[in-house]
């Protein structure tokens, strides 16, 4: 196969990388505006804080991360772990 | 006719199966699931009980309402499309047993009383370790075992279960069971088991990832949804179920985040799945129990796209470790997209399925005032969207290029993923037909401007927080590892404690035998030492010369006896 063929992959092209993040950044933004455009309907006290659920959304995974990476150093083993 | 059994289709068919090969064969699975699901549809109403007496057992095999409908709809749906996704594989034993497994399902959702559950509940033990089996390497042969451990136990606990119950109550229907007595305990576990409760879990997480390509999408539909129904007829509104669902649904993404077998991570995600659905059914409510419901039909849909997609990839590839692949969106872009759908429908992003059913859960517990408890079910909601939404399709076809370019799945594996994601993308976007179907009376519509908002940003959020883990180099690489989880306790510290135990004995009788051994050499020396031992007699020699010198001595005497003082 030749490189060329190879190339025309559509994540190959950095372009085209940057140009789906640009795409998605700008949802996040529009969505965390339309907070303050939309007349929400809250039923919980937790709510009332401004875009609390984007807020939440990113704090949640970002503590699922740090929390899952050390938790690999208690529980992590050898791929082969059972079988020895 | 119309009250004939739908699980007797299946075990026909499963005859039939064997005794038939070739394009004949192909038909009989295929129509089976389809002649299944007409059969319930035209002749089968709400509200039959029919019994039947087998060997003075009377075992009621019908017992029809809507709860009951709705999951033997499910069944036959998962089975076909099981069906058409496993039509490549030529092993007879595991077309026997996707049609044993099925039809079992619908047995154990029509069973009317304890008798004909734990009947079907242990066939759908003995058929479903039949796809592990089937992988036939000594990991999947050893974890098949395990796992039929669990689910005989499970059936045994049921059993035990049921019989305490006909001895407080006179009765062996099975209804709303409680937890007001020891059976409905001993029964509850019996659920838990196959429910995957936290800690009774392992049998799942060690079993599933070893199954066989197609097998482990036969496994995700049927066991752990039949476990949902039993819990939604014998245990709802019991608030333990509240707190066992929150952990099931809050444990496993830590585990699923560094997990490296990606049909592993799909695993735990499955437990999460569930606990959403034991929560709806710990609430109680109309709304909650639809939710559940709800959940378990769509669930079975995604989920078994989710694991058809790295089935297919299993196929084509050989593995299925996060950290050996990558950028197979090149070879294989229909797989990826079902796969993103896939993604899409688990995360409940608004239009797919997991959207309209996991937000009557998240709903109901909002309205019973649960609302700390709602915030780690929307921490789970997160992380569900964190590992299976988006790790699964980035690791597996993005990321970095790992080289490999597998060829597109076989023809029937991208009809049976096309079907499910069209399925998925239809329940999400025109739900009010799955609505139709649900058990009970509940006004429920997920579309409004908050609600989508609101899971929007979620979402997109939680996306935005792995962009920036990823660009940082937080986020944890995928390594080859085992990580250890429950089953630790039965693999490696029982049996070490076992084998400790083993060595520990085995010293003790060495050191008492030294013991006992020693003074009985240093008793010989002495003698040999002493001047005794200078006589001819008292030599070590073979016993037989003394028994020759005891016969003489004797001889001797025997003659004087006779001759001398006769």
């Amino acid at each position: 196969m030749s490189k060329k063929f190879e190339n025309t992959h559509i994540f190959d092209n950095p372009r085209n990388v940057k140009l789906l993040l640009a795409v998605f950044y700008t949802i996040c933004v529009l969505l965390v505006v339309a907070d303050f455009l939309i007349h929400r309907h809250i039923t919980m006290e937790w709510e009332k804080i401004p875009a609390f659920y984007a807020l939440y959304g990113f704090v949640a995974c970002v503590l699922l991360v740090v929390v899952a990476k050390l938790m690999r150093k208690i529980v992590m083993r050898e791929e082969n772990y059972y079988d020895e | 006719m119309s009250e004939l059994p739908p699980f007797v289709l299946y075990f026909v068919a499963a005859l039939l199966v064997l005794a038939s090969r070739g394009m004949v064969r192909n038909i009989i699975l295929l129509a089976t699931p389809i002649i299944a699901a007409l059969h319930i549809w035209l002749n089968i109403e709400t509200g039959i009980t029919s019994t039947y007496t087998i060997l003075s057992l009377e075992l009621t095999f019908m017992r029809t309402d809507k709860l009951s409908l709705i999951f033997a709809y499910l069944f036959c749906l998962a089975s076909f499309i099981a069906t058409i996704f496993a039509l490549q594989v030529k092993d007879t034993k595991q077309q026997v047993a996707g049609l044993v497994y099925a039809g079992s399902a619908l047995g154990a959702v029509f069973a009317g009383d304890f008798i004909t559950l734990f009947i079907f509940w242990e066939l759908l033990a003995v058929s479903s370790v039949v796809f592990i089996w089937a992988r036939g390497t000594e990991r999947a042969i050893d974890a098949g075992m395990r796992y039929l451990v669990f689910q005989v136990l499970s059936g045994v606990l049921l059993l035990a279960g049921a019989l305490v119950h006909y001895q407080a109550t006179g009765s062996m229907a099975f209804n709303h069971i409680g937890l007001d007595s020891t059976a409905g305990w001993i029964i509850l576990i019996a659920f838990g088991i196959k429910s995957a409760f936290p800690f009774l879990h392992g049998w799942l997480t060690d079993g599933y990832p070893e199954a066989t390509a197609t097998g482990t999408v036969f496994l995700s539909a049927f066991t752990t949804k039949v476990a949902v129904y039993a819990l939604a007829r014998g245990f709802a509104g019991e608030e333990i179920l509240v707190y066992v669902g929150i952990t099931m649904a809050c444990f496993p993404i830590f585990y699923a985040v560094i997990e490296n077998d990606l049909r592993k991570v799909l695993a735990y995600s499955l437990i999460n799945q569930v606990g959403f659905m034991v929560t709806g059914i710990g609430i109680g409510t109309a709304l909650a129990l639809n939710g559940a419901v709800a959940h378990a039909f769509s669930d079975v849909i995604f989920k078994g796209l989710l694991f058809m997609t790295m089935g297919a990839v299993l196929h084509r590839v050989g593995h299925i470790n996060g950290s050996n692949l990558g950028g197979l969106y090149k070879s294989m872009p229909k797989t990826t997209a079902f796969c993103i759908v896939g993604a899409m429908s688990i995360s409940a992003f608004p239009l797919f399925s997991g959207f309209v059913s996991k937000s009557m859960v998240m709903s109901a517990l909002v309205k019973e005032d649960y609302s700390y408890l709602w915030l780690f079910m929307l921490f789970a909601s997160a992380g569900v969207f964190h590992h299976a939404g988006i790790k699964i399709p980035y690791f597996a076809f993005f990321a970095h290029d790992s080289g490999l370019r597998p060829k597109e799945a076989p023809i029937n594996m991208l009809v049976a993923m096309g079907l499910a994601a069209a399925l998925s993308i239809f329940i999400g976007s025109q739900p009010q037909y799955l609505y139709s179907l649900l058990p009970w009376e509940a006004e429920y519509w997920p579309y409004d401007a908050t609600h989508v908002l609101a899971q929007l940003q979620l979402l997109f959020f939680s996306a935005l927080a792995f962009v920036w883990l990823n660009k940082q180099g937080l986020y944890p690489p995928e390594l080859r590892s085992t990580n250890l989880d429950v089953e630790w306790i039965y693999r490696k510290f029982l049996p070490s404690g076992f084998q400790r135990g083993l060595n520990f004995f085995r010293t003790a009788r060495e050191t008492a035998m030294s013991a006992a051994i020693a003074p009985m050499h240093r008793i010989r020396h002495s003698f040999s030492q002493s001047s005794i031992a200078q006589y001819h007699l008292s030599e070590s020699w073979p016993t037989g010369s003394m028994v020759l010198w005891i016969s003489i001595i004797l001889v001797a005497y025997l003659l004087l006896d006779i001759f001398v003082y006769g």
